[in-house]
């Protein structure tokens, strides 16, 4: 990335921060919780460019999203930017525990896994009746540094804050992709022994990259906690991994921002199915999903950017 | 530039993703009520269709005048009622998102739903964020006000304590020689707060009685193999729970083919909803409850009368409680709303106009009187009974026995206190 | 008592979980595709056999029958939902990337659970007569359902068949060479696609007749899918995930690790499943029964 298209990639989004001063109100609350799963599609994307899939994101998604509840709740601390560092950190710490076990799993078992972490602490935090067990606990309003925004000015706000946050994130994951460690990532999905010989440690990159994953996700998992201002043990189920899965597939690995515009493109299918046909929008869900796959096999973001990778999104 | 050009795709096409659905249209004169109900998942059977039910006949009677006095004006105080339900399926970020959507996107004026108690703790915040009039109907969870203090929020219906109280109350009374007693809840805050506050109950009105063993099985298990042999191991004279659904309807067939009632006689704190559908398969003698006086333990009167009828008329089944707080809620709204609407000559009230009618208010429903008493006036308490259950042959049919009701502010704490403290007190002033 | 409870409550479940996974563990085994629409299969089995119960002992017909005509029902509707899934979808996606092939399955995984839904309506079935006619027996001093007992019994049977039909078959040593390596053996003359068909189909059958044993013994509600998916994919990763003999020891351990924590610690029951998963897994990274793959050189 050179320092013009960095520079100029910010003006852009900061653009849509600016344009969310004229979108209807509502599609700002929906919007930063896409962003939000967006960052954590971020992660799985990361994972997936080195031909791994967790079935597990929602671990660090749940541990970012309740160092929030609790720092805000118990430290008192109510500053977005320090908050979602705390989220940030308590994920990425814990990945690089959950790393140590990790780092030797590949393919189905990775997932399955990642998946039994997850849901064991599903299982404690609902076990936990001092975290409020399943009905969860509620976020305080946050305050932008210093600044305490009220109403729609704090929806915006919060917006406007994700923004950067994918926008950093983004080009911190296009800046991976470029160092070595980041473009070992598909000679990983082919051949791992080859790698070894190059004298590098294919278990540590792969633990390097469940730190990186759970750092996203976490982040993800702070954001949407804010704005939800909620956060609960379903969090770190299953189901909830399986949709950033989803949301990843849609997305492809071809591009970061595809992440995002597949985040945004689900919540928009997700909220207008809900909506108009209430009984029935799982099944619109899934039909989408299918149409995606069957018809755009390398994703969204394979459609929208095509890159110079000849083979798409195939890991 | 790959990276610049990427960006500039991506702000298109996320401007295009937010404003693609944005053109939806309003209208000023109808109030638009939201109502979030489970049209998916576990919880539809046993809650989710007779609630959306029951809002459809609701809302429909209210529109056309069909109520009894002195619900029978049109609409709300004229003004014909639009509802808009969805599916309170997912998890908290799509309630709340879905939330903020029937706000601020669909417009509407009020909210009328949740089952959820998760559900309702994440959206009562947003609620108050948003100025939005939000009636919660069926979620049980007293920690919702208890820990907090809400304008915009109300509950019509009572909370969770109500149900403990009242079904250890009546094994007291009606079981002297009662020696022990387990439970079996779910894992998850309904089943957790059920369990805590009966085993609270229990150690104020009977603290002679031991608890023998508590199981705590994960919801939506569909499995109680081990559980119920524990239990039969047990042998206690009570088994507590307060399972819903399909765990209530399963449970109580493995337990009943294993022959558990005859050892222990089982205590359904929400057994009323399964009544209607499951009779034959209740054991006689199981103790019942509904969470209130709902059903087949609702009183004759007017309001009951009318509903009963025409529920069963269009839907050729029988309400059961969650239908019945969806009436309650309807009707305490109509009864805010139309107390505002008096105040002002018949103008159309604003939303803190109902807001201060409904604070305190006590209202008619079909399942006796609702007192808006506790949460500063936003909590309603409200009557409870509790009967024992048989299968009368001779009828064909599932009826109660031995039914007390017990007025609320026999089970309710008084409005300065918290459930658990008022339990942990001792249940000082309560009248019985 | 209680040991007696525990083995007979740990065998019982072990079974469900069993005759629950082996579809699942077979079509990993040989086509490689995590099939999430297994749930789907498991609840329309369920809600197939209910209605066929449902109309069975409407008549005045011996119980027996019933319990045939509930697995007929299951089997026909898991054949057919496996021929459609495996004709119109799957195997367009053979040569790709499995955890696209899983997310196909996701997808038909939401469009039954709303097809549920439409066809069967949200109140659900309730269909205990199979469950009632086989009634209880004392062993000890502890009442137990006869119909669970015949679960283990059929636990064992689907064990002892699968493990005819792949050792003992010329289906089976096809299964066997393509689970091996799939381009060798079509070089050998197996019809590959012909095997995947029916993998698929009999995984699929399984999974419905899951569905079908459980319906009497369960209220046939919404969502009863969801909730076995995970479960079934704990056991069959304990088990090494392509080993039906896998499948069978992570079932027993599954099974007798929840029992143990209903009779001792009832509050781990929620994720004492998910803990053995992750010390047996921690302790053999492919589970217990699967081999370490060779890796390319």
């Amino acid at each position: 990335m050179t320092r013009t298209s960095a520079l100029l990639s910010a003006a852009a989004v900061a653009l849509i921060a600016l344009s969310g001063g004229w979108l209807p109100i509502w599609v700002l609350p929906i919007s930063t919780v896409a962003l939000g799963n967006g960052l954590a599609v971020l992660g799985m994307i990361v994972l997936w460019r080195a031909g791994l899939v967790s079935f597990g994101q929602a671990l660090y998604y749940a541990a970012g999203a309740y160092a929030v509840a609790l720092a805000a709740r118990h430290l008192g601390i109510r500053d977005a930017v320090l908050l979602v560092v705390i989220g940030t950190l308590a994920a990425a710490a814990l990945a690089y525990v959950a790393g140590f076990l990790l780092a030797r799993y590949r393919g189905i078992f990775f997932a399955m896994l990642s998946l039994a972490l997850s849901m064991i602490l599903y299982g404690l935090l609902v076990n936990s009746q001092t975290l409020g067990a399943s009905d969860g606990l509620s976020v305080p309003r946050a305050t932008f540094l210093g600044f305490e925004p009220r109403g729609d000015d704090y929806t915006w706000a919060l917006f406007a804050f994700t923004l950067a946050l994918v926008w950093l994130s983004a080009a911190a994951v296009e800046l991976y992709g470029a160092t070595i460690a980041g473009a070992l990532s598909r000679p990983m999905v082919d051949n791992e022994l080859r790698i070894e010989f190059l004298g590098v440690s294919v278990d540590r990159l792969v633990h390097m990259k469940v730190v990186i994953a759970g750092l996203l996700t976490g982040m993800g998992g702070s954001v949407v906690g804010l704005s939800v201002a909620h956060v609960d043990p379903a969090m770190a189920f299953w189901t909830t991994s399986g949709g950033f899965v989803f949301v990843a597939i849609l997305a492809g690995t071809a591009s970061v921002w595809g992440a995002f515009i597949g985040a945004l493109a689900f919540e928009a299918v997700r909220t207008f199915a809900v909506s108009t046909m209430p009984g029935t929008w799982q099944m619109t869900l899934g039909a989408a999903l299918l149409l995606t796959i069957l018809f755009v096999p390398q994703g969204i973001g394979g459609l929208i950017f095509r890159r110079r990778r000849a083979t798409g999104a195939k890991p | 530039m790959t990276f610049l050009r990427q960006t500039s795709y991506a702000c298109a096409a996320a401007l295009l993703a937010c404003t693609a659905t944005s053109a939806i249209a309003q209208s000023p004169a109808p109030v638009k009520i939201g109502i979030p109900v489970f049209l998916s998942g576990p919880a539809v059977g046993a809650f989710g269709e007779p609630s959306r039910n029951a809002a459809e006949l609701i809302v429909r009677a209210m529109n056309a005048g069909e109520l009894p006095a002195p619900y029978n004006q049109k609409g709300l105080a004229g003004a014909p009622i639009e509802p808009k339900i969805i599916d309170e399926a997912g998890n908290t970020a799509t309630v709340v998102t879905e939330f903020k959507n029937l706000v601020q996107r669909d417009k509407v004026d009020v909210v009328v739903g949740y089952v959820s108690s998760a559900g309702c703790l994440a959206a009562a915040p947003v609620a108050e964020e948003l100025q939005v009039l939000t009636i919660f109907y069926a979620c049980g969870a007293s920690r919702l006000f208890d820990d907090n203090d809400y304008k915009y929020v109300f509950r019509a219906s009572s909370s969770q304590t109500s149900d403990a109280v009242a079904t250890a109350r009546y094994i007291t009374t009606k079981f002297p020689d009662l020696k022990s007693y387990s439970g079996i809840n779910q894992n998850y805050s309904w089943g957790q707060d059920n369990w805590r506050d009966f085993k609270l109950a229990m150690s104020v009105v009977n603290p002679k009685v031991t608890m023998d063993k508590e199981l705590m099985p994960k919801l939506f298990a569909g499995e109680f193999g081990a559980e119920i042999s524990v239990l039969l191991a047990a042998g206690s004279s009570i088994v507590h729970s307060s399972f819903f659904g399909g765990d209530l309807e399963t449970f109580v067939l493995q337990a009943s083919a294993r022959g558990l009632p005859q050892r222990s006689r089982l205590l359904l704190t929400v057994g009323e909803q399964i009544l209607a559908r499951q009779g034959k398969n209740v054991p006689d003698g199981t103790i019942i409850g509904g969470r209130g006086r709902h059903g087949m333990l609702a009183s004759a009167n007017p309001l009951n009368k009318w509903f009963l009828d025409a529920y069963v008329k269009e839907y050729k089944s029988i309400p059961n409680f969650p239908a019945y707080h969806m009436l309650s809620s309807m009707l305490g709204l109509k009864a805010a709303w139309e107390k505002a609407a008096a105040a002002k000559g018949g103008a159309r009230p604003t939303t803190d106009d109902v807001i201060k009618a409904f604070t305190g208010l006590q209202f008619e429903t079909a399942s006796g009187p609702v007192k808006m008493a506790l949460g500063k006036g936003h909590q309603g308490i409200e009557e409870v009974a509790v009967g024992t259950y048989r299968y009368n042959k001779a009828k064909n049919q599932p009826e109660l026995y031995d039914l007390i009701t017990y007025p609320a502010e026999c089970v309710n704490p008084p409005a300065d206190m918290k459930s658990e403290e008022w339990l942990k007190k001792g249940m000082p002033g309560a009248k019985c | 008592m209680t040991a007696l409870a525990i083995l007979i409550d740990g065998l019982v479940y072990a079974a469900w979980l069993f005759i629950v996974a082996i579809g699942l563990t077979l079509i990993f085994g040989v086509m490689k595709v995590l099939n999430v629409a297994h749930g789907g299969l498991y609840a329309f089995g369920a809600y197939s056999a209910a209605t066929a119960i449902g109309l069975y002992f409407n008549h005045d017909w011996p119980a027996a029958g019933g319990f045939l005509a509930m697995v007929l029902a299951a089997l026909a509707v898991g054949a057919i939902i496996g021929l459609v899934l495996e004709r119109a979808l799957l195997q367009r996606f053979y040569d790709k990337d499995e955890i696209l092939t899983a997310l196909v399955t996701y997808a038909a995984f939401l469009i039954l659970e709303d097809l549920l839904l439409l066809i069967w309506g949200p109140q659900g079935l309730f269909v205990p007569q199979p469950y009632r006619a086989a009634g209880i027996i004392n062993i000890g001093l502890l009442p137990v359902s006869v119909y669970d007992l015949m679960l283990i019994a059929l636990a064992g049977l689907l064990a002892v068949g699968a493990w005819y039909a792949i050792r003992r078959t010329r289906f089976g040593r096809m299964l066997m060479a393509i689970l091996y390596d799939r381009e060798t053996a079509a070089a050998f003359g197996v019809n590959v696609t012909r095997v995947y068909v029916a993998t698929f189909l009999i995984g699929s059958m399984l999974g419905a007749l899951g569905g079908a044993v459980t319906a009497p013994r369960i209220s046939v509600s919404a969502g009863i899918g969801v909730e076995v998916i995970v479960i079934a994919f704990a056991v069959i990763a304990i088990g090494g995930m392509s080993s039906i003999g896998g499948a069978l020891v992570g079932a027993l351990i599954v099974g007798f690790a929840r029992t143990i924590a209903v009779h001792f610690a009832p509050s781990l029951d929620l994720f004492v499943v998910y803990g053995v998963m992750t010390i047996v897994l921690v302790l053999r990274p492919y589970g217990l029964f699967g081999a370490a793959v060779a890796r390319k050189v």
